[in-house]
């Protein structure tokens, strides 16, 4: 901006010599003209080589004329400026791509029958089956966790907002903070700690166990943030009037900011459902549809994907990006509406 | 109730006694509040349980299978669980946990970076906020998409980039490569490096936009031109919040299991060049090797993800230290 309102002074006030608008466009062209001269001449076969000489001929072109025109600072804050352009379209490329594949290839098995089938009957190497029991394992699986890790996570940012004091709350901040931390595969190798000393089978309870212990941080965090936003005349206003500190956090503290502490709850949902890991050592996978997570091996959705990755074969490889399509819609969707209500809500 | 006692009952009959009021201010004279509080101390305790728990069982498993272990468990190159005795060691996993991070950080950082700067300096307003929501998104993206994503997709047009390393910079000996299946360390660190940009783009960008305005206009009225208001003011104050970010990512990269697990083809020996197989990571070792251990087997890769665990913990330790001192120095200096 600033650029652009000095270029815009007549000749003979206080700026130097600039270069015209369109130059940047001009060294492009000329350079990745050069490039193709180069490419062609060298005989060079990959057009990713031709690009990597246009960007270098850009850059070094950039900052020779503009040293020459506009002097060497002029020059650098150019090139800077075309990094950070570079930089960004390169980080572009995969994650456009990503999105992309997931999208296109999920498309192509992605159907009602698709969702509504297990893997019970079919081999890895055939086509058709589906995602049914593995949508149900993850469904109830992740539902489980949060059953859990939720309540646990609110009460215990209640705690450090509204009681918190001294050593205690110190040492939970603090482990709050180590704990957002953990690998997934750590937690889930916590709990196969347990469940070898304890000699149980993989069960879908066990990878809720897991995923709970992933989601409780995420929430104490981001309800801690909430609570804090509460102003402090609610609590004190209700206080007055003689209601038990007890019943102002339940019934002021916690309505105020239930909409932010929706939004944390939902994206800490969204994290932990598409967490692999945990549940590959603790609920281990399962072709046919169990609905009880208590007893027996169950299926999920991320283990799905990964399973039918490891099985190999196109008929699999479509799979997996179904499901994946089906996985990312899932938490996209989680994502979305909770920003949403937490724009809706938000404390004004 | 409560309301109407305490209203109708004036107090200067009987002041209470000091001891009482200082119970009263505490607020946990009534049985519904201490019920709550207890509630919600307890949960606090227990998330403190659950993590010494962590580390109390991890450690007792993780013993069992050192105890048992016939070979060095740090330095032997070997993990052969199955074996009796069991020979196994993370020097291996070691290696290839810290060399894939290392190139993961190395392309990440600079690039999320620049992308934050991108975002809030360089980028048109109308641009800018529906990038950096949408860049807020892919950081959800599942990391088993992102393996499945790395290993069908982007592992195939890798086989361009080997072939143009090793032709020019295969003299090193670290980049030389033997027409192998492109599944190898640089491989697991370009993905890596994708899947962790998202998070250090988003750190770095609300860092950036915290910076007084009045740096930067500062710098801007001194005649600076925008690289140079960038590098005076903005990178400076944003220095303890990039390097807190970059941390969190390495942890994001120290602990990443599916991703590594779909990319990388192991190789338990350690070889100079990263385009050759050699090394593995300890969250890809034990979601590859589970299926087959028994359990001396899994007590071995639960004493590998104990290392893990530690290494992770160090990571953020060191990352919440720097923040916590950049928020004593800008409390001092906004």
């Amino acid at each position: 901006m600033s650029t652009a309102a000095v270029t815009d002074k007549r000749p003979g006030s206080l700026s130097g010599a600039r270069l015209p608008k369109w130059s940047p466009w001009a060294i492009a062209a000329g350079s990745v003209a050069v490039a193709v001269g180069i490419g062609l001449g060298a005989g060079l076969g990959s057009k990713v080589q031709w690009g990597l000489i246009a960007a270098i001929l850009f850059v070094l072109g950039t900052y020779g004329i503009t040293a020459r025109v506009e002097g060497r600072r002029q020059a650098k804050d150019r090139v800077a400026t075309s990094l950070v352009w570079v930089a960004f379209l390169l980080a572009v490329v995969p994650l456009v791509s990503l999105v992309w594949t997931t999208v296109s290839r999920g498309v192509k098995v992605l159907d009602v029958h698709f969702l509504t089938h297990s893997m019970g009957i079919v081999a890895d190497t055939e086509t058709g089956g589906g995602i049914y029991h593995a949508i149900v394992g993850s469904l109830e699986q992740v539902g489980l966790a949060t059953l859990m890790g939720a309540p646990i996570g609110v009460l215990t940012a209640v705690y450090l907002v509204e009681y918190g004091r001294g050593r205690l709350a110190q040492a939970v901040t603090f482990f709050v903070d180590v704990m957002t931390g953990i690998p997934s595969i750590v937690a889930g190798l916590f709990i196969l700690s347990l469940m070898l000393i304890l000699e149980l089978d993989p069960f879908g309870f066990a990878g809720s166990l897991a995923l709970a212990i992933l989601m409780m941080p995420v929430v104490v965090r981001s309800t801690e943030e909430m609570l804090k936003l509460v102003p402090n005349e609610l609590r004190e206003a209700s206080l007055a009037l003689g209601v038990p500190k007890w019943r102002t956090i339940l019934k002021v503290v916690l309505p105020t900011s239930l909409g932010g502490i929706t939004t944390g709850v939902m994206l800490a949902i969204a994290r932990i459902a598409g967490e692999t890991a945990p549940v590959l050592l603790l609920v281990f996978g399962n072709p046919f549809i169990n609905t009880n997570p208590f007893d027996g091996a169950q299926a999920s959705l991320p283990l799905y994907i990964y399973q039918q990755y490891a099985a190999g074969g196109d008929a699999a490889y479509d799979r997996a990006w179904a499901a994946s399509l089906t996985l990312i819609a899932f938490v996209m969707i989680l994502n979305l509406v909770a920003r949403g209500i937490a724009r809706w809500k938000a404390p004004r | 109730m409560d309301i109407t006692t305490t209203t109708d009952v004036p107090p200067p009959a009987s002041p209470p006694s000091l001891t009482e009021r200082k119970r009263a201010a505490r607020g946990a004279t009534r049985p519904g509040d201490r019920i709550f509080l207890g509630l919600s101390r307890g949960s606090g305790i227990l998330l403190l349980v659950i993590m010494a728990a962590i580390a109390v069982f991890l450690t007792y498993r993780a013993s069992l299978a050192i105890s048992r272990d016939h070979g060095n468990f740090l330095t032997t190159f070997e993990w052969n669980t199955n074996l009796n005795p069991p020979v196994f060691g993370i020097a291996v996993l070691a290696f290839g946990t810290i060399v894939s991070s290392v190139i993961a950080m190395a392309i990440a950082v600079p690039v999320a970076v620049a992308i934050a700067l991108f975002l809030t300096h360089y980028a048109p307003r109308r641009l800018s906020g529906p990038i950096a929501y949408v860049i807020d998104l892919l950081a959800a993206v599942p990391s088993i998409v992102y393996g499945l994503w790395g290993a069908l997709i982007l592992v195939p047009h890798l086989r361009g980039l080997y072939g143009w390393l090793d032709t020019y910079f295969g003299w090193t000996g670290i980049l030389s490569w033997e027409e192998g299946a492109p599944r190898t360390m640089l491989a697991v660190g370009i993905l890596l490096a994708i899947m962790i940009l998202p998070i250090i783009t988003n750190v770095s960008r609300e860092v950036f936009r915290q910076v007084p305005r009045m740096h930067e206009e500062a710098a801007l009225a001194l005649g600076a031109t925008r690289w140079e208001v960038i590098r005076m003011s903005v990178l400076p104050f944003g220095r303890s919040g990039v390097i807190s970010a970059s941390m969190l990512g390495l942890g994001r990269a120290l602990g990443e299991t599916m991703a590594v697990a779909t990319v990388l083809s192991p190789d338990y020996d350690i070889h100079a060049s990263l385009l050759n197989p050699g090394g593995g990571t300890f969250a890809q070792n034990i979601a590859g090797k589970f299926g087959e251990a028994s359990e001396q087997g899994r007590d071995a890769l639960i004493a590998s993800g104990l290392v893990l665990f530690v290494i992770t913990l160090l990571v953020n330790g060191a990352a919440r230290a720097i923040i916590a001192r950049r928020k004593e120095y800008s409390g001092a200096n906004a």
